[in-house]
Protein backbone atom coordinates (compact mmCIF):
# COMPACT_ATOMS: atom_id res chain seq x y z
CA UNK A 1 0.00 0.00 0.00
CA UNK A 2 2.65 2.19 0.14
CA UNK A 3 2.78 5.73 -1.44
CA UNK A 4 -1.03 5.14 -2.15
CA UNK A 5 -3.58 6.66 -0.25
CA UNK A 6 -4.61 4.48 3.03
CA UNK A 7 -7.00 2.19 3.29
CA UNK A 8 -9.06 3.99 6.03
CA UNK A 9 -8.06 7.95 6.98
CA UNK A 10 -9.73 9.96 9.51
CA UNK A 11 -8.81 13.55 9.15
CA UNK A 12 -9.45 16.66 11.39
CA UNK A 13 -12.61 15.09 13.17
CA UNK A 14 -13.95 17.10 15.74
CA UNK A 15 -17.09 16.52 17.71
CA UNK A 16 -19.00 18.81 20.58
CA UNK A 17 -21.92 18.03 22.57
CA UNK A 18 -22.85 21.73 23.77
CA UNK A 19 -19.85 22.75 25.65
CA UNK A 20 -17.95 19.57 25.39
CA UNK A 21 -15.21 18.77 22.87
CA UNK A 22 -15.92 14.72 22.25
CA UNK A 23 -13.17 15.38 19.59
CA UNK A 24 -11.08 17.73 18.57
CA UNK A 25 -8.80 17.64 15.19
CA UNK A 26 -8.20 13.66 15.16
CA UNK A 27 -6.44 12.05 12.61
CA UNK A 28 -5.41 8.67 11.94
CA UNK A 29 -4.79 6.48 9.54
CA UNK A 30 -5.55 2.04 9.22
CA UNK A 31 -3.33 0.10 6.70
CA UNK A 32 -4.91 -2.72 4.88
CA UNK A 33 -4.79 -5.69 6.50
CA UNK A 34 -3.66 -5.14 10.11
CA UNK A 35 -5.09 -4.72 13.61
CA UNK A 36 -5.05 -0.92 14.83
CA UNK A 37 -5.51 -0.05 18.30
CA UNK A 38 -7.15 2.93 19.87
CA UNK A 39 -6.19 3.21 23.65
CA UNK A 40 -6.88 6.02 26.09
CA UNK A 41 -8.24 6.63 29.52
CA UNK A 42 -12.24 6.12 29.69
CA UNK A 43 -13.90 9.46 28.44
CA UNK A 44 -10.78 9.86 25.89
CA UNK A 45 -13.68 9.91 23.04
CA UNK A 46 -12.96 6.38 21.71
CA UNK A 47 -16.50 5.42 21.45
CA UNK A 48 -17.33 8.85 20.21
CA UNK A 49 -14.79 8.17 17.25
CA UNK A 50 -16.42 4.61 16.37
CA UNK A 51 -20.08 6.67 16.30
CA UNK A 52 -18.60 9.40 14.22
CA UNK A 53 -16.62 6.61 11.88
CA UNK A 54 -20.29 4.42 11.40
CA UNK A 55 -22.22 7.32 10.82
CA UNK A 56 -24.38 7.47 14.11
CA UNK A 57 -22.53 10.96 15.62
CA UNK A 58 -22.36 13.66 12.77
CA UNK A 59 -18.79 15.34 13.08
CA UNK A 60 -18.83 18.59 13.45
CA UNK A 61 -16.06 18.96 10.90
CA UNK A 62 -13.67 16.35 9.20
CA UNK A 63 -13.55 14.04 6.36
CA UNK A 64 -13.33 10.31 6.68
CA UNK A 65 -12.05 8.50 3.83
CA UNK A 66 -12.28 4.55 2.97
CA UNK A 67 -10.96 2.41 0.42
CA UNK A 68 -11.02 5.30 -2.24
CA UNK A 69 -14.22 7.05 -1.20
CA UNK A 70 -15.78 9.73 1.16
CA UNK A 71 -18.02 8.82 3.93
CA UNK A 72 -18.21 11.94 5.31
CA UNK A 73 -21.97 12.47 6.12
CA UNK A 74 -23.34 9.61 5.15
CA UNK A 75 -25.97 7.30 6.90
CA UNK A 76 -25.14 4.33 9.40
CA UNK A 77 -26.65 1.85 6.66
CA UNK A 78 -24.64 3.62 4.01
CA UNK A 79 -21.49 3.27 6.08
CA UNK A 80 -21.54 -0.42 6.52
CA UNK A 81 -22.67 -0.69 3.05
CA UNK A 82 -19.80 0.36 1.98
CA UNK A 83 -17.95 -2.62 4.60
CA UNK A 84 -17.45 -1.14 7.93
CA UNK A 85 -19.44 -3.22 10.41
CA UNK A 86 -19.12 -2.71 14.36
CA UNK A 87 -19.67 -4.39 17.66
CA UNK A 88 -20.38 -2.12 20.91
CA UNK A 89 -18.92 -1.74 24.04
CA UNK A 90 -22.37 -1.66 25.55
CA UNK A 91 -22.98 -4.92 24.21
CA UNK A 92 -26.64 -4.56 21.41
CA UNK A 93 -27.34 -7.96 20.75
CA UNK A 94 -30.67 -8.63 19.54
CA UNK A 95 -33.22 -9.64 22.63
CA UNK A 96 -35.70 -10.36 21.14
CA UNK A 97 -34.46 -12.85 18.84
CA UNK A 98 -32.63 -16.49 18.82
CA UNK A 99 -28.78 -16.67 18.95
CA UNK A 100 -29.18 -17.58 15.22
CA UNK A 101 -31.43 -14.73 13.80
CA UNK A 102 -29.00 -12.50 15.41
CA UNK A 103 -26.54 -13.46 12.95
CA UNK A 104 -28.69 -13.86 9.99
CA UNK A 105 -29.71 -10.76 10.88
CA UNK A 106 -26.14 -9.20 10.31
CA UNK A 107 -26.09 -10.51 7.01
CA UNK A 108 -29.12 -8.30 6.37
CA UNK A 109 -26.92 -6.82 3.32
CA UNK A 110 -25.93 -9.95 1.81
CA UNK A 111 -29.68 -11.04 1.07
CA UNK A 112 -30.19 -11.54 -2.47
CA UNK A 113 -34.49 -11.42 -2.48
CA UNK A 114 -36.73 -9.16 -2.70
CA UNK A 115 -40.07 -8.33 -1.12
CA UNK A 116 -41.60 -10.21 -3.93
CA UNK A 117 -39.75 -13.63 -3.39
CA UNK A 118 -40.66 -13.43 0.34
CA UNK A 119 -44.48 -12.57 0.12
CA UNK A 120 -44.63 -15.33 -2.50
CA UNK A 121 -41.82 -17.49 -1.31
CA UNK A 122 -40.18 -18.52 -4.58
CA UNK A 123 -37.73 -20.99 -4.75
CA UNK A 124 -34.93 -18.29 -4.32
CA UNK A 125 -36.49 -17.35 -0.93
CA UNK A 126 -35.86 -20.90 0.71
CA UNK A 127 -32.46 -21.20 -0.81
CA UNK A 128 -31.36 -18.13 0.32
CA UNK A 129 -33.02 -18.75 3.74
CA UNK A 130 -30.85 -21.91 3.91
CA UNK A 131 -27.66 -20.17 3.15
CA UNK A 132 -28.37 -17.61 4.99
CA UNK A 133 -28.46 -20.06 8.13
CA UNK A 134 -25.36 -22.06 6.96
CA UNK A 135 -22.97 -18.93 7.04
CA UNK A 136 -24.79 -17.86 10.14
CA UNK A 137 -23.65 -21.48 11.88
CA UNK A 138 -20.60 -21.29 10.28
CA UNK A 139 -20.07 -17.68 11.71
CA UNK A 140 -20.63 -18.86 15.24
CA UNK A 141 -18.67 -21.72 15.25
CA UNK A 142 -15.81 -19.64 13.88
CA UNK A 143 -16.55 -17.14 16.94
CA UNK A 144 -16.45 -20.80 19.16
CA UNK A 145 -20.10 -19.92 19.83
CA UNK A 146 -21.28 -23.70 20.52
CA UNK A 147 -24.23 -23.43 22.37
CA UNK A 148 -27.93 -24.15 21.30
CA UNK A 149 -28.20 -21.60 18.56
CA UNK A 150 -32.33 -21.41 18.83
CA UNK A 151 -31.68 -20.39 22.24
CA UNK A 152 -33.21 -16.40 22.96
CA UNK A 153 -29.96 -14.82 22.59
CA UNK A 154 -30.37 -12.87 25.83
CA UNK A 155 -30.12 -16.26 27.82
CA UNK A 156 -26.07 -16.61 27.05
CA UNK A 157 -23.61 -15.62 29.12
CA UNK A 158 -22.35 -12.06 28.92
CA UNK A 159 -19.06 -13.67 27.33
CA UNK A 160 -20.81 -16.00 24.60
CA UNK A 161 -23.18 -12.69 23.99
CA UNK A 162 -19.25 -10.32 23.11
CA UNK A 163 -18.84 -13.19 20.61
CA UNK A 164 -22.02 -13.44 19.26
CA UNK A 165 -21.79 -9.96 18.30
CA UNK A 166 -18.70 -10.33 16.61
CA UNK A 167 -20.14 -13.13 14.76
CA UNK A 168 -23.18 -11.27 13.61
CA UNK A 169 -21.01 -8.32 12.45
CA UNK A 170 -19.12 -10.78 10.91
CA UNK A 171 -22.05 -12.03 9.27
CA UNK A 172 -21.88 -8.69 7.60
CA UNK A 173 -19.03 -9.34 5.32
CA UNK A 174 -17.20 -6.75 6.65
CA UNK A 175 -13.59 -5.16 5.19
CA UNK A 176 -13.00 -3.10 8.21
CA UNK A 177 -14.23 -4.41 11.69
CA UNK A 178 -14.41 -2.14 14.41
CA UNK A 179 -14.25 -3.56 17.80
CA UNK A 180 -15.14 -1.37 21.01
CA UNK A 181 -13.75 -3.11 23.95
CA UNK A 182 -14.47 -6.81 22.73
CA UNK A 183 -11.92 -7.81 25.87
CA UNK A 184 -14.37 -6.06 28.69
CA UNK A 185 -16.46 -8.57 31.18
CA UNK A 186 -14.23 -11.64 29.73
CA UNK A 187 -12.16 -13.75 32.03
CA UNK A 188 -8.55 -14.42 31.06
CA UNK A 189 -9.39 -17.75 29.10
CA UNK A 190 -11.90 -15.90 26.73
CA UNK A 191 -9.85 -12.83 26.49
CA UNK A 192 -7.00 -15.17 24.86
CA UNK A 193 -9.24 -17.13 22.91
CA UNK A 194 -10.27 -12.80 21.37
CA UNK A 195 -6.60 -12.42 20.71
CA UNK A 196 -6.44 -15.78 18.76
CA UNK A 197 -9.67 -14.84 17.03
CA UNK A 198 -9.19 -11.15 16.20
CA UNK A 199 -5.42 -13.06 14.55
CA UNK A 200 -8.09 -15.49 12.27
CA UNK A 201 -10.32 -12.67 11.13
CA UNK A 202 -7.47 -10.70 10.30
CA UNK A 203 -6.41 -13.89 8.39
CA UNK A 204 -9.30 -13.68 6.22
CA UNK A 205 -8.83 -10.18 5.15
CA UNK A 206 -10.34 -8.41 7.35
CA UNK A 207 -8.60 -4.90 8.48
CA UNK A 208 -9.57 -4.65 12.43
CA UNK A 209 -9.46 -1.30 15.01
CA UNK A 210 -9.92 -2.28 17.98
CA UNK A 211 -10.82 0.10 21.03
CA UNK A 212 -9.07 -1.80 24.36
CA UNK A 213 -8.21 -1.59 27.60
CA UNK A 214 -6.32 -4.46 28.04
CA UNK A 215 -2.91 -3.76 27.89
CA UNK A 216 -1.64 -7.27 27.08
CA UNK A 217 -3.85 -7.73 24.33
CA UNK A 218 -2.94 -4.98 23.26
CA UNK A 219 0.52 -4.94 22.64
CA UNK A 220 0.03 -8.38 21.72
CA UNK A 221 -2.02 -8.25 18.70
CA UNK A 222 -1.63 -4.51 17.31
CA UNK A 223 0.53 -3.36 14.63
CA UNK A 224 -0.68 -0.07 15.37
CA UNK A 225 -1.28 1.65 18.21
CA UNK A 226 -3.15 5.26 18.92
CA UNK A 227 -3.59 6.84 21.82
CA UNK A 228 -6.41 8.98 22.57
CA UNK A 229 -6.37 11.73 25.48
CA UNK A 230 -8.95 14.39 26.42
CA UNK A 231 -10.28 13.75 22.32
CA UNK A 232 -7.09 14.53 20.81
CA UNK A 233 -4.70 12.01 19.51
CA UNK A 234 -1.39 11.89 21.93
CA UNK A 235 0.60 9.33 20.19
CA UNK A 236 0.93 7.03 17.17
CA UNK A 237 3.16 4.13 16.33
CA UNK A 238 3.99 0.25 17.45
CA UNK A 239 3.37 -1.02 20.11
CA UNK A 240 6.78 -0.46 21.34
CA UNK A 241 6.66 2.92 20.49
CA UNK A 242 3.96 3.84 22.16
CA UNK A 243 5.00 2.11 25.34
CA UNK A 244 8.47 4.34 25.14
CA UNK A 245 6.13 7.89 24.38
CA UNK A 246 7.10 9.78 27.71
CA UNK A 247 3.65 11.15 26.90
CA UNK A 248 1.77 8.34 27.05
CA UNK A 249 3.65 6.83 30.07
CA UNK A 250 2.72 10.02 31.85
CA UNK A 251 -1.01 10.47 30.83
CA UNK A 252 -2.35 6.68 30.60
CA UNK A 253 0.16 3.96 30.80
CA UNK A 254 1.44 5.59 33.99
CA UNK A 255 -1.45 5.70 35.75
CA UNK A 256 -2.84 2.35 35.33
CA UNK A 257 0.27 0.74 35.99
CA UNK B 1 -35.81 -26.43 13.76
CA UNK B 2 -36.66 -24.64 11.42
CA UNK B 3 -38.08 -27.19 8.79
CA UNK B 4 -40.31 -28.57 12.10
CA UNK B 5 -41.14 -24.91 12.07
CA UNK B 6 -41.97 -24.79 8.65
CA UNK B 7 -44.49 -27.78 8.96
CA UNK B 8 -45.77 -26.87 12.33
CA UNK B 9 -46.73 -23.85 10.38
CA UNK B 10 -48.38 -25.18 7.16
CA UNK B 11 -50.24 -27.24 9.94
CA UNK B 12 -51.34 -24.07 11.67
CA UNK B 13 -52.30 -22.55 8.45
CA UNK B 14 -54.50 -25.22 7.49
CA UNK B 15 -55.98 -25.57 10.74
CA UNK B 16 -56.69 -21.87 10.37
CA UNK B 17 -58.39 -21.95 6.68
CA UNK B 18 -60.47 -25.12 8.43
CA UNK B 19 -61.89 -23.12 11.20
CA UNK B 20 -62.53 -20.33 9.08
CA UNK B 21 -64.40 -22.80 6.31
CA UNK B 22 -66.54 -24.09 8.94
CA UNK B 23 -67.27 -21.19 11.24
CA UNK B 24 -70.14 -19.96 9.85
CA UNK B 25 -72.04 -23.54 9.56
CA UNK B 26 -71.30 -24.37 13.14
CA UNK B 27 -72.76 -20.98 14.56
CA UNK B 28 -75.96 -19.94 15.01
CA UNK B 29 -76.72 -17.15 12.05
CA UNK B 30 -76.74 -14.30 14.15
CA UNK B 31 -72.70 -14.92 15.06
CA UNK B 32 -72.18 -14.27 11.13
CA UNK B 33 -72.08 -10.56 11.61
CA UNK B 34 -69.94 -10.59 14.33
CA UNK B 35 -67.72 -13.06 12.52
CA UNK B 36 -67.64 -10.41 10.03
CA UNK B 37 -66.90 -7.49 11.99
CA UNK B 38 -64.31 -9.97 13.92
CA UNK B 39 -62.54 -10.40 10.82
CA UNK B 40 -62.03 -6.80 9.59
CA UNK B 41 -60.44 -6.21 13.14
CA UNK B 42 -58.40 -9.29 12.62
CA UNK B 43 -57.16 -7.63 9.74
CA UNK B 44 -56.51 -4.23 11.75
CA UNK B 45 -54.44 -6.01 14.48
CA UNK B 46 -52.54 -7.60 12.04
CA UNK B 47 -51.50 -4.55 10.32
CA UNK B 48 -51.09 -2.88 13.31
CA UNK B 49 -49.06 -5.96 14.55
CA UNK B 50 -46.56 -5.42 12.06
CA UNK B 51 -45.93 -1.76 13.32
CA UNK B 52 -46.18 -2.13 16.74
CA UNK B 53 -45.65 -5.82 17.83
CA UNK B 54 -42.65 -6.11 15.56
CA UNK B 55 -41.51 -2.60 14.72
CA UNK B 56 -41.93 -1.23 18.11
CA UNK B 57 -43.73 1.61 16.51
CA UNK B 58 -46.36 3.38 18.05
CA UNK B 59 -49.43 4.52 15.83
CA UNK B 60 -52.64 6.04 18.01
CA UNK B 61 -54.52 7.11 15.10
CA UNK B 62 -54.92 3.64 12.94
CA UNK B 63 -58.57 4.18 13.04
CA UNK B 64 -58.13 6.87 10.59
CA UNK B 65 -56.59 4.88 8.52
CA UNK B 66 -59.61 2.98 8.27
CA UNK B 67 -61.84 5.58 8.39
CA UNK B 68 -60.36 7.31 5.03
CA UNK B 69 -60.52 4.31 2.91
CA UNK B 70 -64.11 3.42 4.60
CA UNK B 71 -65.38 7.05 3.66
CA UNK B 72 -63.02 7.35 0.22
CA UNK B 73 -64.80 4.08 -1.14
CA UNK B 74 -68.34 4.77 0.07
CA UNK B 75 -68.11 8.43 -1.16
CA UNK B 76 -66.71 6.78 -4.62
CA UNK B 77 -68.97 4.26 -5.57
CA UNK B 78 -71.74 6.68 -3.82
CA UNK B 79 -72.06 9.78 -5.20
CA UNK B 80 -69.72 9.28 -7.73
CA UNK B 81 -71.19 5.69 -9.07
CA UNK B 82 -67.69 4.19 -9.60
CA UNK B 83 -68.12 0.28 -9.31
CA UNK B 84 -67.18 -0.92 -5.96
CA UNK B 85 -63.58 -2.56 -6.71
CA UNK B 86 -62.08 0.37 -7.97
CA UNK B 87 -63.58 2.01 -5.11
CA UNK B 88 -61.76 -0.01 -2.74
CA UNK B 89 -58.60 0.02 -4.61
CA UNK B 90 -59.27 3.65 -4.22
CA UNK B 91 -59.71 3.53 -0.64
CA UNK B 92 -56.46 1.65 -0.15
CA UNK B 93 -54.35 3.52 -2.14
CA UNK B 94 -55.36 6.72 0.14
CA UNK B 95 -55.02 5.42 2.90
CA UNK B 96 -51.37 3.96 2.06
CA UNK B 97 -50.19 7.51 0.22
CA UNK B 98 -51.84 9.52 3.35
CA UNK B 99 -49.59 7.28 5.58
CA UNK B 100 -46.61 7.58 3.62
CA UNK B 101 -46.91 11.81 3.48
CA UNK B 102 -46.91 11.39 7.89
CA UNK B 103 -44.49 8.57 8.05
CA UNK B 104 -41.71 9.82 6.14
CA UNK B 105 -41.06 13.37 7.53
CA UNK B 106 -41.90 11.75 10.93
CA UNK B 107 -40.00 7.92 10.77
CA UNK B 108 -36.80 10.06 10.45
CA UNK B 109 -36.81 11.73 13.79
CA UNK B 110 -36.20 9.41 16.57
CA UNK B 111 -38.40 9.24 19.56
CA UNK B 112 -42.17 8.91 19.64
CA UNK B 113 -42.83 11.19 17.19
CA UNK B 114 -45.15 8.47 15.44
CA UNK B 115 -47.23 7.76 18.28
CA UNK B 116 -47.91 12.19 18.77
CA UNK B 117 -48.24 12.79 14.51
CA UNK B 118 -50.66 10.00 14.38
CA UNK B 119 -52.87 10.94 17.63
CA UNK B 120 -52.62 14.39 16.07
CA UNK B 121 -54.01 12.69 12.46
CA UNK B 122 -56.45 10.84 14.10
CA UNK B 123 -58.33 13.82 15.41
CA UNK B 124 -58.08 15.98 12.30
CA UNK B 125 -59.48 12.79 10.06
CA UNK B 126 -62.22 12.58 12.87
CA UNK B 127 -63.10 15.99 12.51
CA UNK B 128 -63.23 15.88 8.90
CA UNK B 129 -65.63 13.40 8.83
CA UNK B 130 -67.87 15.50 10.92
CA UNK B 131 -67.57 18.92 9.25
CA UNK B 132 -67.15 18.00 5.92
CA UNK B 133 -70.77 17.38 5.47
CA UNK B 134 -70.73 18.47 1.73
CA UNK B 135 -68.11 15.26 1.16
CA UNK B 136 -69.48 13.10 4.07
CA UNK B 137 -72.66 13.71 4.97
CA UNK B 138 -71.45 14.70 8.67
CA UNK B 139 -72.11 13.69 11.84
CA UNK B 140 -75.15 11.68 10.40
CA UNK B 141 -73.61 9.30 8.00
CA UNK B 142 -73.12 8.42 5.07
CA UNK B 143 -75.47 6.34 4.00
CA UNK B 144 -76.48 4.35 0.56
CA UNK B 145 -73.19 2.46 0.02
CA UNK B 146 -73.16 -0.29 -2.06
CA UNK B 147 -72.59 -3.95 -0.92
CA UNK B 148 -69.12 -5.44 -2.61
CA UNK B 149 -69.89 -6.63 -5.71
CA UNK B 150 -67.27 -7.72 -7.91
CA UNK B 151 -67.14 -10.09 -11.57
CA UNK B 152 -70.91 -9.91 -12.26
CA UNK B 153 -71.69 -11.01 -8.17
CA UNK B 154 -73.38 -9.50 -5.74
CA UNK B 155 -72.68 -10.06 -2.14
CA UNK B 156 -75.45 -9.49 -0.19
CA UNK B 157 -75.55 -12.87 2.21
CA UNK B 158 -73.60 -12.52 5.27
CA UNK B 159 -72.14 -15.55 4.87
CA UNK B 160 -71.17 -14.62 1.58
CA UNK B 161 -69.52 -11.42 2.65
CA UNK B 162 -68.18 -13.79 5.69
CA UNK B 163 -66.20 -15.71 3.43
CA UNK B 164 -64.82 -12.92 1.36
CA UNK B 165 -63.41 -10.91 4.83
CA UNK B 166 -61.82 -14.15 6.53
CA UNK B 167 -60.86 -15.21 2.78
CA UNK B 168 -59.13 -11.43 2.61
CA UNK B 169 -57.98 -12.09 6.40
CA UNK B 170 -56.28 -15.30 5.65
CA UNK B 171 -54.16 -13.66 2.43
CA UNK B 172 -53.23 -11.35 4.75
CA UNK B 173 -52.40 -13.62 7.53
CA UNK B 174 -50.15 -15.59 5.13
CA UNK B 175 -48.18 -12.53 3.59
CA UNK B 176 -47.49 -10.64 6.99
CA UNK B 177 -46.44 -14.01 8.26
CA UNK B 178 -43.88 -14.24 5.02
CA UNK B 179 -42.65 -10.95 5.53
CA UNK B 180 -42.25 -11.62 9.12
CA UNK B 181 -40.42 -14.86 8.31
CA UNK B 182 -38.04 -12.74 5.90
CA UNK B 183 -35.00 -10.41 5.46
CA UNK B 184 -37.30 -7.57 6.50
CA UNK B 185 -39.16 -9.32 9.57
CA UNK B 186 -35.54 -9.25 10.93
CA UNK B 187 -34.81 -5.69 10.12
CA UNK B 188 -37.94 -4.47 11.88
CA UNK B 189 -37.09 -6.98 14.75
CA UNK B 190 -33.59 -5.41 14.96
CA UNK B 191 -35.24 -2.02 14.45
CA UNK B 192 -37.23 -2.49 18.02
CA UNK B 193 -34.76 -3.89 20.13
CA UNK B 194 -31.74 -1.33 18.79
CA UNK B 195 -31.67 1.08 16.06
CA UNK B 196 -28.58 1.90 16.27
CA UNK B 197 -27.11 -1.82 15.94
CA UNK B 198 -29.43 -2.13 13.22
CA UNK B 199 -28.54 0.42 10.96
CA UNK B 200 -24.66 -0.29 11.26
CA UNK B 201 -25.71 -4.16 9.98
CA UNK B 202 -26.57 -1.94 7.14
CA UNK B 203 -30.77 -1.36 8.14
CA UNK B 204 -31.79 1.55 6.69
CA UNK B 205 -34.22 2.00 9.80
CA UNK B 206 -35.86 5.18 8.04
CA UNK B 207 -36.94 3.81 5.07
CA UNK B 208 -38.18 0.14 7.29
CA UNK B 209 -40.19 2.04 9.48
CA UNK B 210 -41.73 4.30 6.61
CA UNK B 211 -42.56 0.74 4.52
CA UNK B 212 -43.92 -0.93 7.57
CA UNK B 213 -46.24 1.94 8.87
CA UNK B 214 -47.51 2.39 4.93
CA UNK B 215 -47.77 -1.27 5.12
CA UNK B 216 -50.04 -1.46 7.97
CA UNK B 217 -52.22 1.42 6.52
CA UNK B 218 -53.05 -0.68 3.69
CA UNK B 219 -54.25 -3.19 6.00
CA UNK B 220 -56.55 -0.79 7.79
CA UNK B 221 -57.68 0.26 4.52
CA UNK B 222 -58.62 -2.70 3.29
CA UNK B 223 -60.51 -3.69 6.70
CA UNK B 224 -61.88 -0.10 6.31
CA UNK B 225 -63.20 -0.02 2.30
CA UNK B 226 -64.51 -4.40 3.19
CA UNK B 227 -66.27 -2.33 6.14
CA UNK B 228 -68.27 -0.01 3.94
CA UNK B 229 -69.76 -2.25 1.84
CA UNK B 230 -70.46 -4.61 4.41
CA UNK B 231 -72.82 -2.17 6.40
CA UNK B 232 -73.51 0.14 3.70
CA UNK B 233 -72.92 3.18 5.92
CA UNK B 234 -70.60 5.01 7.48
CA UNK B 235 -70.39 7.58 10.59
CA UNK B 236 -67.48 8.86 11.97
CA UNK B 237 -68.43 7.45 15.62
CA UNK B 238 -66.49 4.26 14.05
CA UNK B 239 -63.51 5.89 13.50
CA UNK B 240 -62.94 7.59 16.26
CA UNK B 241 -59.83 8.02 19.06
CA UNK B 242 -62.21 5.23 21.06
CA UNK B 243 -61.17 2.55 17.59
CA UNK B 244 -57.35 3.57 17.47
CA UNK B 245 -57.49 2.44 21.34
CA UNK B 246 -59.31 -0.42 20.56
CA UNK B 247 -57.14 -1.80 17.92
CA UNK B 248 -54.38 -0.87 20.02
CA UNK B 249 -55.69 -3.09 22.99
CA UNK B 250 -56.89 -6.13 20.52
CA UNK B 251 -52.75 -6.05 19.78
CA UNK B 252 -51.39 -6.06 22.79
CA UNK B 253 -54.02 -8.45 24.50
CA UNK B 254 -53.21 -10.30 21.71
CA UNK B 255 -49.76 -10.51 22.18
CA UNK B 256 -46.79 -8.27 20.87
CA UNK B 257 -44.60 -9.51 17.63
CA UNK B 258 -47.49 -12.51 17.13
CA UNK B 259 -49.73 -12.61 14.07
CA UNK B 260 -52.21 -15.46 15.89
CA UNK B 261 -52.17 -13.27 18.79
CA UNK B 262 -53.80 -10.05 16.37
CA UNK B 263 -56.46 -12.53 15.36
CA UNK B 264 -57.14 -13.91 18.69
CA UNK B 265 -57.00 -10.83 20.48
CA UNK B 266 -59.33 -9.23 17.86
CA UNK B 267 -61.71 -11.99 17.70
CA UNK B 268 -61.51 -11.76 21.18
CA UNK B 269 -62.80 -8.59 22.14
CA UNK B 270 -65.16 -8.22 18.81
CA UNK B 271 -67.27 -11.09 20.53
CA UNK B 272 -66.71 -10.53 24.43
CA UNK B 273 -68.80 -6.87 24.10
CA UNK B 274 -71.30 -8.79 22.52
CA UNK B 275 -71.78 -11.21 25.59
CA UNK B 276 -71.14 -8.23 27.69
CA UNK B 277 -73.58 -5.51 26.34
CA UNK B 278 -73.75 -4.13 29.40
CA UNK B 279 -70.11 -2.46 28.99
CA UNK B 280 -71.06 -0.54 26.11
CA UNK B 281 -70.79 2.45 27.88
CA UNK B 282 -67.44 1.99 29.60
CA UNK B 283 -66.23 0.35 26.83
CA UNK B 284 -62.99 2.94 26.67
CA UNK B 285 -62.71 2.30 30.59
CA UNK B 286 -62.77 -1.33 29.59
CA UNK B 287 -59.87 -1.38 27.02
CA UNK B 288 -57.93 0.87 29.33
CA UNK B 289 -58.31 -1.56 31.91
CA UNK B 290 -57.68 -4.97 29.70
CA UNK B 291 -54.31 -3.25 28.28
CA UNK B 292 -52.77 -2.36 31.52
CA UNK B 293 -54.22 -5.83 32.91
CA UNK B 294 -52.48 -7.69 29.89
CA UNK B 295 -48.70 -5.57 30.14
CA UNK B 296 -48.65 -6.46 33.97
CA UNK B 297 -49.34 -10.21 34.25
CA UNK B 298 -49.43 -11.37 30.74
CA UNK B 299 -46.78 -9.05 28.47
CA UNK B 300 -46.49 -11.92 25.67
CA UNK B 301 -50.92 -11.15 25.28
CA UNK B 302 -53.09 -14.07 24.89
CA UNK B 303 -50.35 -15.82 22.75
CA UNK B 304 -48.55 -16.27 25.24
CA UNK B 305 -51.01 -17.25 27.43
CA UNK B 306 -51.54 -20.27 24.92
CA UNK B 307 -47.75 -20.93 24.73
CA UNK B 308 -47.94 -21.40 28.64
CA UNK B 309 -50.98 -23.75 28.65
CA UNK B 310 -49.94 -25.60 25.72
CA UNK B 311 -46.20 -25.82 28.10
CA UNK B 312 -48.08 -27.00 30.70
CA UNK B 313 -50.28 -29.81 29.03
CA UNK B 314 -47.30 -31.05 26.97
CA UNK B 315 -45.28 -31.61 30.42
CA UNK B 316 -48.27 -33.02 32.72
CA UNK B 317 -48.75 -35.51 29.80
CA UNK B 318 -45.22 -36.43 29.55
CA UNK B 319 -45.47 -36.89 33.30
CA UNK B 320 -48.25 -39.20 32.61
CA UNK B 321 -47.29 -41.17 29.95
CA UNK B 322 -43.79 -43.31 31.24
CA UNK B 323 -42.88 -43.80 27.47
CA UNK B 324 -42.00 -40.21 26.93
CA UNK B 325 -40.80 -39.33 30.73
CA UNK B 326 -37.21 -39.01 29.25
CA UNK B 327 -37.76 -36.42 26.93
CA UNK B 328 -39.81 -34.31 29.75
CA UNK B 329 -36.84 -34.82 31.85
CA UNK B 330 -35.21 -32.12 29.24
CA UNK B 331 -35.13 -28.57 28.93
CA UNK B 332 -38.27 -28.36 26.27
CA UNK B 333 -41.18 -28.31 28.22
CA UNK B 334 -40.09 -26.06 31.17
CA UNK B 335 -39.84 -22.94 29.05
CA UNK B 336 -40.35 -19.87 31.12
N1 LIG C 1 -24.36 11.26 23.38
C1 LIG C 1 -23.53 12.02 24.14
N2 LIG C 1 -24.00 13.16 24.69
C2 LIG C 1 -23.18 13.93 25.46
N3 LIG C 1 -21.91 13.66 25.72
C3 LIG C 1 -21.39 12.53 25.21
C4 LIG C 1 -22.18 11.64 24.39
N4 LIG C 1 -21.41 10.60 24.00
C5 LIG C 1 -20.19 10.83 24.57
N5 LIG C 1 -20.18 11.97 25.28
C6 LIG C 1 -19.02 12.53 25.99
O1 LIG C 1 -17.92 12.50 25.14
C7 LIG C 1 -16.75 12.15 25.88
C8 LIG C 1 -16.12 10.93 25.27
O2 LIG C 1 -16.91 9.79 25.59
P1 LIG C 1 -16.65 8.36 24.93
O3 LIG C 1 -16.47 8.55 23.47
O4 LIG C 1 -17.69 7.46 25.36
O5 LIG C 1 -15.25 7.98 25.59
P2 LIG C 1 -14.51 6.58 25.66
O6 LIG C 1 -15.19 5.63 24.76
O7 LIG C 1 -13.12 6.90 25.22
O8 LIG C 1 -14.54 6.15 27.08
C9 LIG C 1 -17.17 11.98 27.32
O9 LIG C 1 -16.93 13.19 27.98
C10 LIG C 1 -18.65 11.71 27.21
O10 LIG C 1 -19.30 12.14 28.36
MG1 LIG D 1 -16.06 3.81 25.17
Amino acid sequence: MSGSEPFFAGEGITLRFGGVTALRDVAFSVSKGTVHAMIGPNGAGKTSLFNVITGLYEPDAGAIRFSGKSLTGLPPHAVAQSGIVRTFQNLEIFTNMSVLENVVTGAHLSVKYGPLDFFLRTPRYFREERRLREEARAELSFVGLDADVSLPAAQLPFGSQRMLEIARALAAHPRLLLLDEPAAGLNIRETSALGELIRRIVARGVTVVMVEHDMALVMDISDRVTVLNYGEVLADGTPAEVQRNPAVVAAYLGEEA
Amino acid sequence: MSSNRGKGSAAGLAAFAAIIAAAPFLLPDYYQSVLIVAGLFAILSMGLNLLMGYAGQISLGHAAFYGLSAYASGILTTTFHWPVPAGIAAGVVLSGVTAALIGIPTLKLKGHYLAMGTLGFGVIVYIVFNEAVGLTAGPSGLTGIPRLSAFGKTFSTDREYYFVVWGTAFVLFVLARNLVRSRMGRALRAIHTSESAASVLGIDVARYKAFVFVLSAVYAGIAGALYAHFVTFVSPGSFSFHASIQIVTMVVLGGMASLWGAVAGAVFLTVLPEWLRAIEDYDILVYGAILVLTMRFLPGGLAEGAERARGTLVSAFRRKSPASAAAASGAEGRKP
